[in-house]
């Protein structure tokens, strides 16, 4: 049960990038997982010469966040008239191409980034023993999490992207600008995974088809939660942590089975997703 | 995908003359070459085709993206020394294939090579396009034995022989061996036979192990022939076989299991990144400090992953361990060879890498033809072979080499001499008292034609 909380977390935050991009600019970025990726390796090259894990966080953070602009500008924001097709084709492309200019200049080796010495080793709960950074990974991605809502809730620009995301044109024709939120969204939204993808490489180890896998996850998870939601993105992430670590517990064999099992189910019976509502689609 | 067509192996200009020649070839051929080939041989998967210009094509799989990515490059830089060595006649090659000059039977060797990310299927069609595209005479991969035995099945059915990388799965020439197919690395169950009186010898008997195993060929056959040899001579009993996916981002739920266990070792099947992450993931969770663990058959680059401190006291069954060089001058040569053009010690993948292609070499230059069934008869005829780990040979009933067993321990960070001496050699057992009858896991090899 607690380990599907520490894994929900990450899957939720990783999701929430994913699904706020596509909830406003319509665009299904494929990237993603190779931006998670991207993430770990800023982090390392920063703790590589500072030793700094604070330090390492923040560049892989913004480092994503001018990665994300930087791709909305040149690339993405050609696409947003384009077929789905293309937009799906571009993002894949892209993901390949961030994850071999890693393994040409890493090689696929694995790098390393520890734990801070304050949050390694292992923490007694009581009913079992844990490792003390993924109980800190909880309360770090709750905090981002919690940050992102602000944002998304709490802000104007929060309410125009929650406004993109039901109406873009209604936006549009309001006077706003919606292309530099497009931009800003998808810079947020790449924060948000090169942020977990930091805070995630002591977890997991880096190597550069990191990405890969946790990208196929994190489409689940957005499927579950509803497509474009933010809250069902976290909800959707914790769902998904509790389906593998329980499913573990019996039959780690079955984690995946079951996940992907309710996730037709949740198509079946809710085909938007458990918060999902009919947007802009 | 991704292909690269090596500047060495076949440039532009290079390509557009073999066409040339082969086009030419084709309109002649049929009232003059066959004739004269008909002498020879009846055609057969790529022969004659592949061998009557001057150069013959190898093709090469494996995996240089996923979990095996890092195992697939040491591959594939051991087959490109393997074709330097045979083009250029070094002697490294001459003292295993006595009879080349230059090339194969004179002829140059080209390759090309494509990343099959260990997937079987992206496997058998990058070297499907090598047989009907390039007319290939050999070809070699693995790296996973789910991808072996996809190629060994290949070979069968094209009649273009296979030379099989890394593979440690029982079937690979167990069940699922072919006449076509013949592999180097020994079986999981020799693995197991090797390392299990060892870990007997040095821990006691009546001991609860923890498996960690990936969910495929290799990982089950591994995993049961170190489980029966344990359990049967040396009492122990299994606390827990978690099987996770290849590749699986996360291990803390299986982790989890194994600490709940109450097992005092943990034996850790996983190959590749999986291997490293497991363990990484096994120190993160404490597991280390209570269960002693062990890696049956080493990862390539797994102390260097994860570093002396995890892999110290740990002992394993490997294929080749560059410290052998003190013990082989054929290792000695082939270590030298590999770090000066590479910067680095070669590890097993490389070793068997290039150890196929000097067999093939030379099988191919004793039978004086490049007609598959001739060289399947060399090889098969069991005929001692000179190797970077002694004398081996080939075994006729199911074409496993009969090659010693290396056993290894971890070295604590203080007792390396050089940042590459994570292990020391502590056995180097003879093959072929641990190795099972060739027929126990049921091979049938098939026809030659």
């Amino acid at each position: 049960m607690f380990n599907g909380l520490a894994l929900g977390a990450l899957l939720a935050l990783i999701s929430s990038g994913l699904t706020i991009i596509y909830g406003t600019l319509g665009v299904l970025n494929l990237a993603h997982g190779a931006m998670f990726m991207l993430g770990g390796y800023a982090g390392y090259v920063a703790f590589d010469a500072t030793g700094s894990y604070i330090v390492a966080v923040i560049a892989g953070t913004l480092f994503l966040l001018v990665v994300g602009v930087v791709m909305e500008r040149v690339v993405i924001r050609h696409f947003y008239n384009r077929p789905h097709e293309d937009q799906l084709l571009v993002t894949f492309g892209l993901g390949i191409c961030f994850v071999e200019i890693v393994r040409f200049f890493f090689s696929s080796l694995t790098k390393t980034v520890p734990a801070p010495p304050l949050m390694s080793g292992i923490t007694s709960l009581g009913f079992m023993f844990y490792p003390t950074y993924r109980l800190a990974v909880v309360g770090i991605v709750a905090v981002a999490l919690i940050a992102l809502y602000i944002v998304l809730y709490r802000t104007k620009l929060g309410m125009i992207v929650r406004a993109g995301i039901e109406d873009s044109v209604m936006v549009d024709s309001l006077g706003i600008n919606v292309y530099k939120v497009f931009m800003v969204v998808f810079g947020i939204g790449a924060m948000a995974a090169g942020f977990a993808g930091i805070v995630n490489a002591p977890v997991v180890s880096l190597t550069p088809d990191v990405g890969e896998a946790i990208l196929v996850q994190t489409f689940v998870v957005v499927v579950i939660g509803g497509v474009g939601s933010f809250p069902g993105a976290v909800l959707g992430g914790l769902i998904a942590g509790e389906i593998i670590s329980i499913t573990s517990m019996i039959d780690p064999g079955y984690a995946y089975v079951m996940l992907f099992a309710a996730m037709t189910l949740v198509l079946l019976l809710r085909p938007h997703g458990l918060l999902g509502t009919r947007g802009r689609e | 995908m991704t292909q690269r067509v090596h500047s060495n192996a076949l440039s532009r200009r290079g390509l557009l003359q073999a066409s040339t020649a082969l086009a030419g070839a084709s309109l002649v051929s049929p009232f003059l070459a066959l004739p004269a080939l008909a002498e020879d041989h009846p055609a057969i998967g790529t022969y004659p085709a592949g061998s009557s210009g001057s150069s013959v094509f190898v093709g090469i799989t494996c995996p240089r993206t996923g979990t095996y990515a890092v195992q697939g490059e040491d591959e594939i830089k051991g087959c490109e020394l393997a074709i330097e060595h045979i083009n250029s006649g070094h002697p490294l090659i001459k003292a295993i294939s006595p009879k080349t000059k230059k090339g194969v039977l004179g002829k140059e060797v080209k390759y090309a090579v494509a990343d099959d990310g260990a997937k079987p299927n992206s496997a058998v069609q990058n070297i499907s396009r090598f047989i009907t595209e390039n007319k290939a005479v050999m070809f070699t991969g693995g790296t996973s034995s789910a991808v072996a035995v996809a190629l060994n099945k290949l070979a069968q059915r094209e009649k273009v022989l296979y030379m099989t990388s890394i593979s440690g799965s029982n079937d690979t020439t167990g069940k699922d061996c072919v006449r076509y197919g013949f592999r180097e690395c020994f079986y999981g169950q020799t693995a197991a036979a090797g390392v299990g009186p060892v870990l007997l010898k040095a821990f006691g008997k009546g001991k609860k192990a923890a498996y960690l195993t990936p969910d495929y060929t290799y990982g089950h056959t591994v995993q049961k022939s170190m489980e029966d040899f344990l359990n049967k001579n040396g009492g122990w009993t299994t606390a827990t076989n978690q099987v996770a996916p290849l590749g699986a981002p996360d291990y803390s739920s299986y982790l989890l299991n194994v600490v709940n266990s109450g097992a005092d070792f943990l034996l850790n099947i996983n190959w590749g990144h999986d291997a490293v992450l497991s363990i990484q993931q096994a120190k993160q969770f404490g597991v280390l400090s209570k269960m002693k663990l062990v890696v049956p058959y080493q990862t390539p680059f797994l102390a260097k992953e994860v570093g002396a401190e995890l892999t110290q006291g740990v002992y394993a069954a490997t294929d080749f361990w560059w410290s052998l060089e003190d013990k082989y001058p054929l290792a000695k040569m082939f270590v030298e060879a590999f770090d000066k053009k590479y910067g680095y010690k070669p590890e097993w993948g490389a070793n068997a890498c290039y150890l196929q292609f000097a067999f093939w070499a030379n099988a191919v230059e004793t039978a004086g033809t490049f007609y598959p069934p001739e060289v399947i008869k060399v090889l098969e005829s069991g005929a001692k072979l000179q190797s970077t780990v002694g004398e081996v040979h080939f075994r006729p009933e199911d074409h496993q080499l009969v090659r010693p067993v290396i056993i290894v321990r971890g070295k604590k960070p203080a007792d390396m001499k050089n940042k590459e001496d994570f292990w020391e050699v502590l056995e180097v057992l003879p093959g072929e008292p641990l190795m099972q009858k060739p027929d126990a896991f049921g091979c049938k090899l098939g026809d030659y034609t």
